[in-house]
């Protein structure tokens, strides 16, 4: 068996040199002082920890809550966001009164409140590949709660490069997957997934949905990853990737190898940060964007403008009937985009068609198809429903 | 004793939600080529136009990631099993 523990104290002046704890954190540490695998040097080598945690939300709440309780000595958390009503139904760091506030904010009076002896650090930015590496040089390892795939590439690279190991979680749904990346004999990220999938193919949670509970299970996984590190006890999932099927309540590891052709922990051809937008596709450049052609907008305000002036058009809702559900346009037809195509021969591309979803991602998809079939008056309405209810009609539901 | 491909949810739903699937083949291509037939709106999730796989799916035969083991050109026998591992990034 193979541990991957890391020294929080090769920094300090002598090796040994591990904190002491004062008598409160005795008594307050008390259940992990008892089991012989952490006792008070393990306990001493979690207040010696520095650890990095990307993201405040889903994930990061419980990495946040139980990394603090558990004694890590110093936590840094990046995040930009603000607490949203849509967050607490899984973000159990914040709460109702903290809607509106910086999530960090509302992070570290959460914290400071759980585990006063733990110093919080802030970092109010977006990781990117300019700041990365000076953020993740100052921690032991990082821990992975971000949402979005050019961000986690970013943290694999900058954990690859400098030799920290990345505890990986990632959710969608029902489903989650967790694992160890980048220790010093293991995988990384890139060995798992080479490339990552063209934008718009894999919806996010705030376009597909999550469990609530999910990250809750993903991020305590996580949580254990980071601090059986911290101590160098047990067996890590480096190697190893779990998948987890909270639907069906189903475990199962499966084996990830270093892929010798990685470029990041293989080859060892990727020297520095690169531009992950570019690199998952998120940002065109000018020449792209020419080629493709630019899907035409409507805004809702320009919308309801054409409607009141009784202009002859089709309205498309192309979400999923859960969706419709729970929110639509008034005189929108529903045609979901996964049976989009075989809704295309009963639409007349004689008349104007505006098309629809929850935020306009997948309505430009749906935009895009009328396009290649040869329907010309055809327009994407920006922001979706959801802007429809901020500027124009606040009766219809945000969700 | 028939091949079983297990389905992330997100893909059984393409599957007549079914998370388990039965197939035939003797090379995983093979087996991605049959359940494909069968469920065509599944297939585009599985591998590409030109039939070679996705380097944002990852394919495991018995646990083990099948792009170690010849990809595609894998072989594969009844009774294995095949567990299909989209990338997700939600957090």
């Amino acid at each position: 068996m193979t541990t991957h523990a890391i020294d929080p104290a090769a920094d300090s002046a002598e090796s040994g040199a591990l904190p002491e704890l004062s008598n409160e954190e005795i008594l307050r540490y008390s259940r992990h002082l008892i089991i012989p695998d952490v006792g008070l040097s393990g306990q001493r080598r979690l207040k010696a920890a520095r650890v990095l945690l990307v993201g405040a939300g889903g994930l990061g709440s419980p990495l946040g809550l139980y990394l603090a309780a558990a004694g890590v000595g110093r936590l840094g958390i990046v995040d930009f966001d603000v607490v949203d009503a849509t967050n607490l139904q899984r973000q159990v760091l914040h709460g109702t009164r903290d809607v509106g506030r910086p999530k960090l904010a509302s992070a570290r009076d959460r914290l400071a409140d759980v585990n006063p002896f733990v110093e919080i650090e802030t970092y109010e930015t977006r990781l990117t590949s300019d700041n990365a590496l000076a953020i993740v040089r100052e921690y032991d390892l990082v821990v992975d709660g971000t949402d979005n795939f050019p961000t986690r590439y970013l943290v694999n690279d900058a954990c690859v490069l400098l030799g920290k190991p990345n505890v990986y979680g990632s959710i969608f749904r029902f489903e989650g997957q967790a694992s160890v990346f980048a220790t010093a004999e293991g995988p990384c990220y890139r060995c798992l997934f080479r490339e990552p999938p063209p934008p718009g193919l894999v919806p996010s949670c705030a376009e597909g949905g999550v469990l609530g509970v999910l990250p809750g299970l993903i991020g305590v996984i996580q949580a254990t990853e980071a601090i059986k590190l911290l101590l160098g006890a047990g067996e890590t999932l480096a190697g190893r990737l779990l998948l987890v099927d909270a639907l069906r309540m189903r475990f199962r590891t499966v084996r990830v190898r270093r892929d010798p052709e990685c470029p990041a922990c293989g080859t060892r051809e990727l020297r520095d940060l690169i531009d992950y937008e570019e690199f998952c596709g998120v940002r065109r450049t000018a020449a792209e964007e020419l080629a493709a052609g630019a899907i035409p907008e409507l805004t809702p305000s320009e919308l309801a403008a054409r409607v009141a002036r009784g202009d002859e058009l089709d309205l498309i809702d192309v979400r999923e009937p859960h969706e419709w559900e729970i929110a639509r346009i008034a005189g929108a037809r529903l045609e979901p985009l996964g049976a989009f195509a075989g809704a295309l021969r009963s639409l007349d591309s004689t008349r104007d068609i505006v098309v629809y979803c929850k935020g306009g991602t997948r309505s430009a998809a749906a935009v895009r198809q009328l396009q290649a079939a040869g329907f010309r008056r055809v327009w994407n309405l920006a922001g979706g429903i959801t802007r429809w209810s901020k500027d124009v009609d606040p009766s219809v539901p945000k969700y | 004793m028939p091949i079983t491909l297990n389905l992330p949810t997100v893909l059984a739903r393409l599957a007549d939600g079914r998370g388990e699937l039965e197939a035939t083949g003797s090379t995983l291509g093979d087996v991605v080529r049959d359940v494909s037939e069968r469920y065509p709106t599944l297939a585009p999730r599985l591998r590409g136009e030109d039939g070679t796989p996705y380097p944002f799916v990852t394919f495991y035969l018995n646990d083990e990631d099948v792009r170690f083991h010849g990809g595609f050109e894998a072989a594969v026998s009844d009774g294995d099993e095949i567990t299909i591992v989209p990338a997700i990034a939600g957090g």
